[in-house]
């Protein structure tokens, strides 16, 4: 913040439209310009399905391995534990996310609470 | 059985604005997003941003990962290019998430200006939500609720943005490490539960393991590596087994 002192209260807002907002929403635009003409039946369809949730699971796995935050002073032992123990619950329950996730945050605070960190 | 008793009992919450909207309320999705938007409002106020334009980035930007690197990068007084930069590339996931959904979003009269609202609130929550609901929504209203599902969610993470900002100083460390688990975990299972077809579980795999090899090997653009093998993986395997997409 100390950086914007010299611009004005207004400086963060600016910044926000011009670093934040344009560079998220250009992607959103890109993609309506990119849809037009596109029927659900597109091949296209199922390749943009397949990109977007090959990037969705990569995310997963890279804030699993490479923890931000808080959350990374969390061993990394028990992060992949609770989500391989999230994993059984999910299978095991009726392929119910609720019990997945509730499952591996549970894990998560009794691995912490067993073994240190955070 | 007779159109409209599926759809009675396919969607509980009703169809339109208010259906998706409801739909939204009863996701486990508002349950994530109040998990991660206490996190990044939390983060806002430590770094010394005013709450109104903590609010302001869920709003306008709707992605938490731009909106971490923002606060954190924009905090430690990174040059604006450099932020502009890292933000662009952490949320180009955008534009296949929405033109993998447009196509089942809008009906063929939709002009674009009908579209640019559900393209605006596309963001993986509502994305994989979307997803799942839209096939049980008559054609005709699923713009609607399209714009319902996900006005909902941003109504709830601008005010847990708020409520995090609020109680930035209270949050044990080990709830915040919890919550922040909350969000890969919940997108890892819809995806699972999503996937129906052999496709999107080949896609699902390549992400989950190609990513963080590709973070760890030090390889740049990961994400967009992961996205181009994942897809083109996923792509071959539904092409070998001659299914109708």
């Amino acid at each position: 913040m100390s950086a914007l002192g010299g611009l004005g209260s207004l400086a963060p807002y600016v910044l926000l439209v011009l670093v934040g907002f344009l560079p998220t929403e250009v992607w959103r635009m890109l993609g309506v310009a990119l849809a037009r003409g596109l029927d659900e039946d597109s091949e296209i369809i199922v390749f943009a399905r397949a990109v977007a949730t090959a990037i969705l699971t990569g995310v997963v796995g890279k804030l699993v391995v490479f923890a931000p935050g808080a959350l990374a002073a969390v061993p990394l032992a028990v992060r992949l534990g609770a989500a391989g123990l999230g994993l059984l619950a999910f299978l095991a329950i009726r392929r119910s996310v609720f019990a997945g996730v509730a499952t591996a945050t549970a894990a998560i605070i009794a691995g912490v609470l067993a073994f240190g960190g955070a | 059985m007779p159109p409209s008793a599926t759809h009675s009992a396919a969607l509980p919450h009703g169809s339109g604005f208010l259906g998706g909207a409801r739909a939204g309320a009863t996701s486990i999705f508002a349950l994530v997003l109040l998990g991660s938007y206490l996190s990044i409002g939390a983060l806002a106020h430590d770094f010394g941003f005013p709450l109104a334009w903590a609010v302001l980035t869920t709003v306008l930007i709707w992605a938490a990962p731009a909106q971490v690197i923002l606060i954190s990068a924009l905090g430690a007084g990174a040059a604006p290019l450099e932020v502009a930069v890292a933000i662009g590339l952490s949320s180009m996931r955008l534009l296949p998430m929405v033109v993998a959904l447009l196509p089942i979003v809008k009906t063929p009269a939709a002009r674009t200006r009908d579209v640019i609202v559900p393209a605006h609130l596309t963001a993986i929550s509502m994305w994989i939500e979307a997803l799942r609901l839209l096939p049980k929504v008559p054609r005709g209203e699923r713009i609607a609720f399209a714009n319902g599902l996900g006005l909902c969610f941003m109504a709830v993470a601008a005010a847990a943005t708020a409520l995090g900002y609020h109680l930035a100083q209270g949050l044990p460390t080990l709830l915040v490490a919890a919550l922040l688990f909350v969000s890969p975990m919940s997108f890892l299972f819809s995806a699972l539960r999503n996937a129906r077809v052999a496709a999107d579980r080949v896609a699902l795999l390549v992400g989950l393991v190609l990513a963080p090899l590709l973070a760890w090997g030090g390889i740049g653009l990961d994400l967009m590596w992961t996205g181009l093998v994942g897809g083109l993986a996923a792509y071959a395997v539904q092409r070998l087994r001659g299914a109708p997409p």
